[in-house]
Formats: C-alpha cells, structure tokens, sequence
C-alpha cells in the first residue's frame, strides 16, 4: 500500500496513480524550478491521447488562463478536421509583387509574438534571371515600391507535407499531420529541442526564445488549441493554414489579404474547387521537390 | 432506333426556337440603380458594387441626350474627365468603344451588345479571354469568404483600372529582423 499522507487535504486523492503524479510533480517543481507550472499542466497527457472531458478540461484552465494574462476573453476551439477534405495552397508566382500585406496578417491572426516578431511567411525576393534559385535569394529587400525590376517574388511558409521530415524526427511525438493535411504541434507537450527546425527544409517552423510579448489589444481572441491560441516560452510554432479559420470554412488571413490574389486555396478532394483548377491546369511545382518531402503547397504561374 | 420519332423532331424544333429567342433581342435595358449597388448577376456570380468616383453615377444624370449633345469627335477632354489617362492597348481606343453613346449608363460589347456595369467582366473579357476563363474558376482575381461556401468576387476593374489596367506599384510593409537586430531584454530571452 503507498502511504496515504497528503491525501486527506487535497480531498479527491483517490487512487495510487493520482498520488504519484502528485508527488512526481512536486518533486519536479522542485528540481526544475519551473515554478510557473501548474499541477494540471505538468501532469496533462499528449492532446491526441485525451478524452473529450480531458480536453474541455484543459481548454477551461487555457481559457482562463488567458483571461488573466490578457485581460480578455479568448476562445481556445478545438474543430476536428473535416471528413472528405484535404487543404491545399497554391500560390501564383507571376502575381505576387513581394508586398508582405500577407506577413503582417498572419501575425495580427496568430497571435505571435511581437517582441522579436515572429513571422511564419518569409517573402523572397528572386532574380529574374535565375529564375527559382534559393542562393539568389533576398528576404531583406526595402525599397520604396514593389515590384522591382528585373525582379519576382516567393512567399515561403510552412508547405503542410504529406511526409514531413518535421514530425518524424519530433522525439516527444508534440507535433504531427491531421486527417486535413495540416502539420500541428501541441505546445503543451512541445519539449523545445528544436529538432523539428533543423529538419524542415523550408525554415517554416519557429522557436518562442523569449516570453512571446503583445499587447492585451493585439490578442486575436479566436483561436484554436492546435493553431493560434497564445504560446508559452519555448516551444516551436508553425503556419498552421490558420486551422481556427479553415475549419470553420473560412480562407486563411493570407488569402484574404492579398492584394494580387496570388494565393489559392482549397479543398484537394473537391474537383470544382480553386485549386483543383489550379493544379489541373496551370504549370505547378513544388518548392524542393528532389526531397520528396510531398507538399500540399504548390507554386504556379498563373498567366 | 434508325429514324427520329415524332417527340425527338418537337423537342429538337423547340431547342432551336429557344436559341432564336435569346439571340434576338440584346440583354435587357440595363438598371441604374442595380448597377450602382452591385448584383447578382444571371450567370449566378455576386459582383460587389463596382468601383466609381464618388458621385459620377448614373452617367445620365449629365448625359442625358438633352442638355448634352454626343459627340462623337476623338478630342482631348478639357471640361470633364480630364483626369482620366487612357493607357489600355492600342493609341486609337476611345471612349465610346467601350461607354455607350446612345446610352452611357452602359457598356456595350464588340457587337453592340449592352452590358451594365456590373457584368463589365464581359467586355473585358472579349480581349482578355483567357483571364476571363480563369477568374470565372476562382484561379485569376482575388475571392473572399469561404472556401466551401459563398465567396465574394471582385470585377476585373476593382484591382485593374480600366483606363490604365497595369496593376499599380505598393509600398511593401516592414522587412523581418535581422537576428542581429534583435535585443536582449529584461523578461525576454533567459
């Protein structure tokens, strides 16, 4: 029999397991210093191992959470994916002019940090004469107007793999593709060793080095538990095809902020949509194609 | 079954009737007020309200036919319209190839065909077919809304100004850090 002290304050200590758990957590708050950790937090499961109870559960505590820190009422969903739909993005590189009106969106929509800002979109600025060539590749460019001459533009962001390297080498299993498409982290279970960085091909994942900081009035308080809920210090995010909008049949912030309309998107198993025509016809490739990592982003020219 | 019977030849008669009737007449007189709100058009694609100076429309409240003569001289504008800078193909376009003489609260095709200003997709269209095409699938032009439901469209003369179509120059917003750039500070990095 384990020792029962402890139990008899705490009111519902029932079991065993709850006891150690308990008494783990203490012990571990005591060694780590992690101070700021809740009971519940430590002791919350991998998301995709809760029970529909667990998650209101956790989603309450988040809410609340948030509520205290931004002084606001934030949303934290959890929307399933869709059956029968597969996201896809195309993006037209004869349209974009390099305007970032794109970046920006995504920042307001996903509540990252704002001090150092995070950005999930990179905006690529390639010479025309090269063509698509990574080590002709400007990410700084500031002139006064765009497009510039001789010129063109490649918005780079997470390509939602169908194999991404990304996951596979995730040690804790904090992050993984839905049955949509797109690659999610759990943020609560994100361990922050940065492997998953050093295998994305695309420099589309981003690691909080520093408390996430913005401002109680920047809060987008429509957000979703794998998405665009706030994040702690120290965990990896990603462009998530602002899963708090598209599963509620909404475009992402990118799409609709485009002032081109260079950026497509839609459902990959439904043949009447945008991107279906896209891809059916229209010249595509896929950014980095030779490391058969399977986007279900895709570039075009559209003229 | 070697010869066509009696209900094939009817429904074959009426198909051609039904032809002849639309090919008839051009689309009916074009609504001012509609045009000026945007409108479901009968191809089925909403069309926001099409982007005029404010207070320019209806045309007719200036040319009505009465207290304005049309004239249909190519002339350089000096009273009216002097802002406007023709630059879209060829040096000899004008006004009236595309604004109706007869009735300017309208477009007219090619053919003579009135179009109100809300399906002036149509007379872009007759050039610009392919980009027709494609904005009528979702893949030119911008949509809104949502992708599995109803979307907002916008006309050919939201991002293109009909006049001078080349899509205008922007300002890009703020480049990203530089890592170098960024500071250390109290409460930031550990």
């Amino acid at each position: 029999m384990p020792p029962q002290e402890g139990c008899d304050t705490s009111g519902g200590c029932g079991s065993r397991r709850e006891f150690l758990g308990t008494a783990v957590a203490t012990v571990a708050l005591a060694l780590t210093g992690c101070g700021k950790l809740s009971k519940e937090e430590f002791l919350q499961h991998n998301f995709r191992e809760l029970s529909k109870d667990e998650i209101q559960t956790v989603i309450a505590r988040l809410e609340k959470e948030y509520q205290e820190k931004f002084h606001k009422t934030v949303k934290v969903g959890n929307e399933p994916a869709m059956p029968g739909v597969i996201f896809g993005y195309a993006l037209d590189l004869s349209r974009c002019i390099g305007c970032r009106r794109c970046v920006h969106a995504c920042v307001k929509e996903n509540n990252q940090s704002r001090d150092p800002e995070i950005q999930w979109i990179r905006v690529l600025q390639m010479d025309k004469e090269e063509g698509v060539n990574l080590q002709h590749a400007e990410q700084y460019y500031n002139p006064d107007e765009v497009p510039q001459e001789g010129h063109f533009y490649m918005p780079v962001q997470c390509q939602q793999c169908k194999k991404p390297p990304c996951v596979k080498v995730c040690p804790v299993g904090a992050t993984w593709r839905e049955k949509d498409g797109i690659v999610v982290v759990d943020y609560n279970w994100c361990i922050g060793c940065r492997y998953c960085m050093a295998a994305c091909p695309y420099g589309a994942r981003h690691f909080n080095w520093g408390e996430p900081h913005i401002k109680d009035a920047d809060v987008n308080p429509a957000t979703h538990y794998l998405g665009n809920r706030p994040r702690p210090k120290g965990v990896v995010e990603k462009c998530t095809f602002c899963i708090q909008r598209t599963r509620k049949g909404l475009y992402p912030a990118c799409v609709e902020i485009c002032p081109t309309g260079s950026r497509k998107f839609g459902n990959l198993l439904d043949p009447s949509s945008e991107i279906r025509q896209v891809l059916e016809n229209k010249r595509v490739f896929k950014l980095k194609e030779d490391l058969n990592t399977q986007p279900n982003f895709f570039y075009f020219y559209g003229v | 079954m070697r010869h066509p019977s009696l209900s094939m030849l009817a429904t074959g008669l009426l198909i051609l009737f039904a032809t002849a009737a639309s090919a008839g007449p051009p689309a009916a007189k074009p609504n001012p007020e509609a045009q000026a709100q945007g409108t479901l058009m009968p191809e089925g694609i909403e069309v926001p309200k099409p982007p005029f100076t404010d207070g320019i429309f209806p045309c007719t409240s200036c040319h009505d036919g009465k207290s304005m003569k049309v004239n249909t001289q190519r002339r350089q504008l000096t009273a009216m319209h002097d802002d406007i800078v023709l630059k879209h193909g060829p040096e000899s376009r004008w006004c009236l190839d595309c604004h109706d003489a007869n009735n300017r609260d309208s477009l007219h095709l090619a053919s003579g065909e009135k179009v109100p200003f809300t399906a002036s997709y149509m007379l872009c269209g007759q050039c610009h077919g392919d980009k027709l095409r494609d904005w009528r699938v979702g893949v030119h032009g911008k949509r809104t809304g949502s992708w599995n439901g109803v979307k907002q469209y916008l006309l050919c003369v939201h991002c293109h100004n009909p006049h001078s179509p080349h899509f205008k120059p922007l300002k890009p917003m703020p480049m990203p850090t530089r890592p170098e750039a960024i500071q250390i500070r109290k409460g930031g990095v550990r």
